[in-house]
């Protein structure tokens, strides 16, 4: 009786303190549950959940890169148009000119470099503020999408390995299997390593004593995530597998994450997002530091155009329209202070499943566009002023 | 006889958490007299003006004020202007973008039915123009004028408000020579045309000059009330009533001291302020050595941090024009804060929440984050050597949190002021600035930050404490300069260093 009690106040406890990130999974949860319910089970289908993986997958490379720029009390609202134009640009590279599809992806990567490059230059050396600079940007690159498809109309991308960027999936053992076994073998790893360093870091807290949840609650938890895990794979596995944009996503998340807690950029970018005179005054080289995440986001913006224009198979002069919204509500929806300082690539994919569960079950429902936006804005600004709120306290 | 009072603050009392910044304080003003409010940085004038105004409302202190025969109870700026009390800040309070006579009227525009009258508004802006000596068109943008002229306008401004009471924070600590002179003199009209002014100054020279009262506040007390026509006003006498107390024994001695070589120095020294050039440091030149504690006295706004900082290479806000500096030997300008660090220079900030510490981030966050490399594993950043030297800080110089993961922003002001200490030492400073290191902290937690730089410079380091409070400098340091006015006005030993020779040298009588 006692324990139980015990537990019930810290779970109240643990909810309290993390109100704001528990509410962005509850959020999801019943988004999805709305939605499979509403839909009478379309949502929760293999086909649609490996559906709303790739859709999602080019959202969730530029909500990564919003949010480095984000914690650093910037914005960028011109990665939008660079994902559009970078879509065309390797497009027109590959489709016109013929040439190699990895030398056009790198090609189009040193263009959005050197964007990133001419806005971080702006920002840091000229001292305009990143709204100005991102707004004539989105002018700029948006004309120069246009300008670019102007002759040609949408262009058809032909070439498979491009296309299975947002399209393919890995192999699987050869045999009739119905169930995509590399990918359930790969989830089985997945929480494996995932269990793993969880333990490691209790153990490693307990040796210091910092504060770790009782047990029961810390094996609920990683529990709930494991299933999550092998839930998921379990859908895309009884389709065609795991999906090469999940893994892309999986990489540079993985990437960023640890670029973020263990490296001193991360630092650094923490430390100039809560205070950038303390942190120009302990040493760190400001410009330097947000430079690179104008140039960060604008690569991975050039990620993103490569992942939508190979899922859609096509360049169109349209492509690019309001993905910087999507990526900026992501990252806010994913806990990202709007104060700077704080904020984890992590969350941001929570709330990119967020937004893109919304676009998903609305699409099924076939709810017209118009309504999406006014849903997608209430469920931002809820999002952001619970955690304003929670953050006053 | 009171009615001849137009302002009388009874035992007015004003806690703080853990300070009682004004103690019983009894301060009355003569109708249509210039009367002068001095003391010590910190010794209550500042906030004895914030009751006045109803920046601290009613029933946060307590006591009377009463005024024009009335007491008052004023909850808000906007009540005591309204009964014709106004300050004028040190910090001008205009909007540089908008013209002279939208910021004299703005607030109690005149109206002509639901619209502002400009036309009206212009006219009369130039009589109160006129009043304070100003002769400019009042259609020129604030931002044309420079800072003496700013002044005048914001005194039309309390003017056309009808002002009786003008309160002047300050008035000429931003003012060159000509400037002051001619505010003084507007003073001295205002008077004539019966208006009462109360003057908060460091500055003797000018107190002396125009005073009719001056009314000395020590550490939150009156200590008295002097009549210029029958009291002795000299600076001497002032200066004594200011300063007069003995220094308690809150200072932990040091014994052996062993005080080597030139390990830091400072050679004509000059700089300006990036952002409008105005000349902050003049000349400055000071060295400290290996093992000693070298106060860098001065009163607000004599340049101190200014001066550190753009040692420390603080590249946006001030150029370095001309002068040195010699680190262990080695001539390094340093062009970032980066490099002094790398150096072994470390500058604790006077302002530990606005550009000290990462508030947001945790005690081991905030304690590493000037020295990662040192916790670095190839690029990885080693979570056990980094939480190791942490907990190390938390031991050795007893900052009092539950873990190194709490936000710094929960710690208390002496907690937080360990933590930025202990980030600096853990870059190994071989010179350690400390721009006021115990501002706001309590008494127990000064002690302890004493005794931390004892232990210091025992090992060999170097200090440079930059310090407001007289007692500190004296009670710590080995040698001290003065600064006022962006110069070294002075270098005193401590053994021939006393209160009121220092205090000449800050207000450079």
């Amino acid at each position: 009786m006692d324990e139980k009690q015990g537990l019930l106040k810290e779970m109240k406890f643990i909810f309290k303190h993390n109100a704001a990130s528990y509410m962005m999974y509850f959020a999801l949860v019943v988004i999805m549950l709305v939605f499979q319910i509403w839909t009478k089970g379309a949502f929760f289908t293999a086909q649609n959940i490996s559906n709303l993986f790739n859709q999602a997958a080019y959202v969730a490379v530029l909500a990564i890169g919003m949010t480095l720029i984000l914690i650093l009390k910037h914005i960028d609202l011109s990665c939008g148009y660079v994902a559009g134009l970078s879509g065309a640009v390797a497009a027109i590279l590959m489709e016109k000119a013929g040439v190699n599809v990895w030398l056009s992806m790198f090609i189009v990567i040193l263009m959005a470099l050197a964007i990133g490059f001419y806005q971080g230059f702006l920002v840091t050396k000229m001292g305009i503020p990143a709204f100005i600079t991102t707004l004539a940007g989105m002018f700029i690159f948006r004309g120069l999408l246009s300008r670019s498809l102007a002759k040609t109309g949408t262009i058809i991308v032909t070439d498979e390995t491009f296309k299975a960027m947002c399209q393919g999936y890995i192999p699987d053992f050869p045999g009739n299997s119905r169930v995509h076994i590399v990918t359930m073998l790969l989830a089985v790893i997945g929480v494996g390593v995932y269990i793993f360093f969880r333990v490691r870091n209790r153990r490693n807290r307990q040796k210091y004593n910092f504060y770790v949840p009782s047990l029961p609650i810390f094996i609920g938890e990683v529990a709930a995530v494991a299933a999550g895990i092998l839930l998921a794979s379990w859908m895309l596995a009884i389709n065609k597998g795991l999906p090469i944009s999940l893994i892309i996503v999986g990489v540079i998340l993985a990437a960023y994450a640890f670029m973020l807690s263990k490296t001193k950029l991360g630092r650094h970018i923490y430390g100039i997002g809560g205070n950038d005179q303390a942190a120009e005054l302990s040493g760190v080289d400001v410009k330097k530091v947000t430079m690179f995440a104008f140039c960060s986001m604008s690569v991975l913006a050039a990620v993103a155009g490569f992942m939508y224009t190979s899922r859609l198979s096509s360049a169109t002069p349209t492509a690019g329209l309001a993905f910087e919204m999507d990526a900026i509500a992501s990252s806010y929806i994913g806990g990202t202070a709007v104060s700077g300082g704080v904020g984890k690539v992590t969350n941001a994919i929570i709330g990119t499943f967020v937004i893109m569960s919304l676009t998903n079950g609305m699409n099924l429902l076939m709810i017209d566009i118009s309504y999406q936006y006014i849903v997608k804005g209430i469920i931002f600004i809820i999002a952001v002023a619970f955690d304003v709120k929670s953050r006053k306290k | 006889m009171s009615e001849e009072y137009i302002l009388e603050m009874r035992n007015i009392t004003k806690e703080f958490p853990g300070v009682k910044a004004l103690n019983n304080v009894n301060f009355k003003v003569k109708k249509g007299e210039i009367h002068c409010l001095v003391g010590e940085n910190g010794a209550g004038k500042s906030t004895l003006m914030k009751v006045l105004s109803g920046v601290w409302k009613y029933g946060t202190y307590t006591g009377d004020i009463v005024y024009n025969g009335e007491v008052q109870q004023f909850k808000s700026i906007a009540d005591s202007e309204a009964k014709g009390i106004a300050i004028i800040y040190q910090e001008l309070a205009l909007f540089p973008e908008l013209r002279i006579y939208e910021n004299i009227f703005f607030g109690h525009e005149i109206m002509k039915g639901q619209t502002i009258d400009w036309n009206e508004t212009i006219v009369q802006s130039r009589e109160y123009l006129k009043k304070v000596r100003l002769d400019v068109d009042p259609s020129f943008k604030i931002k044309s004028l420079n800072t003496g002229k700013q002044q005048l306008v914001e005194i039309a401004k309390a003017l056309s408000k009808n002002c009786s009471l003008l309160i002047f924070d300050e008035p000429t600590s931003s003012l060159n020579e000509d400037d002051s002179e001619n505010l003084l003199n507007i003073m001295r009209e205002l008077k004539e045309q019966g208006i009462t002014c109360i003057m908060i100054s460091h500055k003797l020279r000018e107190v002396t000059a125009i005073a009719d009262t001056i009314t000395v506040l020590r550490d939150g007390s009156t200590i008295c009330s002097l009549d210029a026509k029958t009291d002795d006003i000299s600076e001497a006498n002032i200066i004594k009533n200011m300063v007069g107390r003995t220094i308690d024994d809150i200072y932990p001695k040091r014994l052996d001291k062993n005080i080597g070589s030139v390990m830091f120095e400072v050679r004509n020294l000059c700089a300006e302020d990036r952002a409008t050039g105005r000349e902050i440091l003049k000349n400055v030149s000071f060295n400290v050595r290996a093992g000693e504690i070298v106060g860098l006295q001065g009163l607000m706004g004599a340049g101190r941090t200014e001066c550190a900082l753009a040692v420390f290479g603080n590249p946006y806000k001030y150029r370095i024009t001309s002068g040195d500096v010699w680190l262990d030997g080695e001539q390094v300008n340093f062009k970032n804060p980066k490099q002094a660090i790398k150096k072994g220079l470390a500058y604790v900030s006077e302002d530990r929440k606005g550009n000290g510490l990462v508030l947001i981030q945790n005690v081991k966050y905030n304690i590493t984050l000037a020295n990662l490399d040192e916790v670095i594993n190839g690029v990885v950043i080693d979570d056990n050597k980094e939480i190791g030297v942490a907990n190390k800080f938390k031991e050795d110089i007893n900052i009092k949190t539950p873990t190194i993961n709490q936000k710094v922003v929960n710690l208390s002001g002496g907690n937080q002021q360990k933590v930025q200490i202990a980030k600096w030492l853990f870059s190994h400073p071989k010179v350690l600035i400390l721009d006021e290191p115990t501002r706001g902290i309590d008494v127990g937690a000064k002690f302890e930050i004493y005794s931390i730089m004892n232990d210091l410079v025992k090992q060999g380091m170097s200090i440079i404490m930059i310090s407001s409070e007289l007692p500190e400098v004296l009670g710590m340091s080995d040698r001290l300069y003065v600064m006022s006015e962006g110069q070294i006005t002075g270098e005193l030993d401590i053994e021939e260093a006393t209160e009121e020779k220092v205090m000449k040298m800050a207000i450079n009588a």
